[in-house]
């Protein structure tokens, strides 16, 4: 006899239990949009190489596009529908849309969830390929756009809103609190003042 | 997608059970190349056996004194853990420049070591490919090559292998340790994957049903001061065109201890054991780092649209072994 192609499980997402018999072959991504109608995570490539589906999964962002729905069972799913606190966005969410931080708008909510994801990484000490020295007596690598860059390559914007892009990462940094001074002063808003150059800001 | 039966596993005993052997059957980790692979076609399985779950991801001292890093534990995991920067910065700054932020959180070491090849013609199943289709052909050697091999490829494949994490481990003597029905056993890196010839699909030397619990690298003085270069087409995200982990320690002027592997110029992580032998008690300057540069690469077969490769590695092994001989000289 055939194994079952099909399981019941309960998905956990955005603080909510949902019960659902997915089909094996059901990604997270798919289950979220089309059984969930959760439809605030997007389908860029499926194939893992835009980002546009990335969600927070136990807190690390991921790609539920590259995840079986099944193999996602008992794991805390955060999407950008989950992230702010009521009618108070969360601050990466506020620093898009201060920066103008999109064009037509359909990568922003993976962008979001990886920038929510990355910080996090940042604020633990994680170092990138960006980051000169990586053994741990050089301390926590300083949020540079070079780092900002690097950390958030897997996010692909076909519009180019990366100038943009990378500001709004830099603001909620600041915002948040969670990352070293770099010595840019963006955090006293001069990532405000239309026009300023800073640091490799060209993409 | 083929329809595919589903288990979660609950140790490692149990996962090789479920496995039970079954050709048609595959381990699922991080699933960043496997599901990928499913949705195109060119992984087909009846049976998932999810693994990921394994209380197999710590990181920590290995019994001689090296290191034990578990075959769950993320490449987020690897990169970002203290004894892997301080001991083996090269492995950190592998995993750190492969894939992104969001596959590498995914992605499992075990997984890692078993990815398949990137070639365009192996992951296009309307294509001939020798290692999805035996002896169906390879349309590469004489079709786009650009990113292909120029060591230890034959006329019946030509693909690299992407992992940028292997290249450091392949510099560092891992080893690889899996769970057979028959019990726990151990492979050297450097044993780990098969020669080319006329059987590119088969990749390792893995019995069929083992798991891959860890990996150790034993200790390594040397690979403190150890680097990780990777070239690629685009600044980020993009797999290796040619890639070098390399570590030296230079005493009187002398090359003391050297370890160089080479990454995407092959069907696996290439160690370059030629140009170590070449370096070992040489003078640690520019003429001698060429010279082993040339030694290894003397045995290369580059086609004809990458020969790039060849001045590549040449000129990464130059740059890297200079850098990492100023650094330690201040």
């Amino acid at each position: 006899m055939p194994p079952s192609a099909s399981s019941a499980i309960t998905l956990t997402v955005d603080g909510e239990a949902y019960p659902l018999t997915v089909d094996h072959r059901t990604t997270l991504l798919d289950a979220l949009r089309e059984r969930l109608d959760l439809t605030g995570t997007k389908k860029g490539c499926d194939q893992g190489q835009c980002g546009a589906c990335t969600v927070l999964v136990d807190g690390r962002r991921s790609l539920s596009c590259l995840q079986l729905a099944v193999a996602a069972e008992g794991r805390e799913i955060t999407t950008v529908q989950g992230l702010a606190d009521g009618e108070q966005l969360h601050p990466v969410q506020q620093a898009f849309l201060d920066c103008d931080g999109y064009q037509c708008g359909y990568c922003t909510p993976g962008q979001i969830c990886s920038a929510v994801g990355m910080l996090g990484e940042h604020a633990e000490g994680w170092p990138s390929a960006a980051t000169d020295d990586v053994r741990p007596e050089a301390g926590p690598p300083p949020l540079t756009d070079d780092e900002i860059r690097e950390r958030m390559s897997g996010n692909l914007c076909r519009c180019g809103a990366y100038v943009a892009i990378v500001e709004a990462v830099a603001r909620a940094a600041g915002n948040a609190g969670n990352a070293p001074a770099d010595g840019d002063s963006r955090s006293d808003g001069d990532a405000e003042v239309p026009g300023t150059v800073r640091k490799g800001a060209a993409a | 997608m083929r329809e595919f039966g589903y288990r979660r596993a609950d140790d490692v005993h149990g996962a090789v059970a479920l496995l039970d052997g079954d050709p048609e059957a595959r381990f699922l980790g991080g699933g960043t190349n496997l599901v990928d692979l499913m949705k195109t076609g060119v992984e087909r399985p009846a049976r998932l056996v999810d693994v990921s779950r394994l209380p197999l991801d710590g990181i920590g001292p290995s019994e001689d004194g090296g290191l034990h890093i578990g075959a769950t534990a993320t490449n987020s995991d690897v990169a970002a853990h203290p004894e892997v920067r301080r001991r083996y910065p090269a492995l950190a700054q592998a995993v750190l420049a492969g894939a992104s932020g969001q596959l590498r959180n995914m992605a499992t070491v075990g997984g890692n070591l078993l990815q398949r090849t990137r070639c365009g013609y192996f992951t296009d199943v309307t294509m001939p490919c020798n290692k999805r289709l035996p002896g169906s052909g390879c349309p590469a050697v004489e079709g786009e090559h650009r990113n292909h091999a120029i060591l230890g490829a034959s006329a019946h494949c030509v693909a690299v292998h992407p992992s940028d994490m292997g290249v450091a481990l392949a510099a560092f003597d891992a080893v690889v340790h899996y769970e057979t029905a028959d019990g726990a056993q151990e492979l050297a890196l450097a044993d780990f994957y098969r020669p080319v010839g006329d059987t590119p699909h088969l990749e390792t030397a893995l019995p069929t049903g083992a798991l891959i619990t860890g990996v150790t690298l034993p200790p390594a003085p040397v690979a403190a001061h150890s680097r990780y270069r990777k070239v690629r087409e685009r600044a980020s995200y993009a797999f290796a065109i040619g890639s070098l982990a390399a570590a030296v320690e230079v005493r009187d002027g002398t090359v003391h201890d050297v370890r160089l592997a080479f990454g995407a110029v092959a069907s696996r992580p290439w160690r370059a054991r030629a140009a170590e032998r070449v370096l070992a008690g040489a003078p640690a300057d520019a003429d001698s780092f060429a010279a082993a540069a040339d030694a290894e690469l003397a045995a290369a077969e580059p086609l004809p649209g990458n020969g790039y490769k060849v001045t590549l590695l040449r000129n990464l092994v130059v740059s890297v072994l200079t850098e990492l001989c100023e650094e330690a000289a201040r």
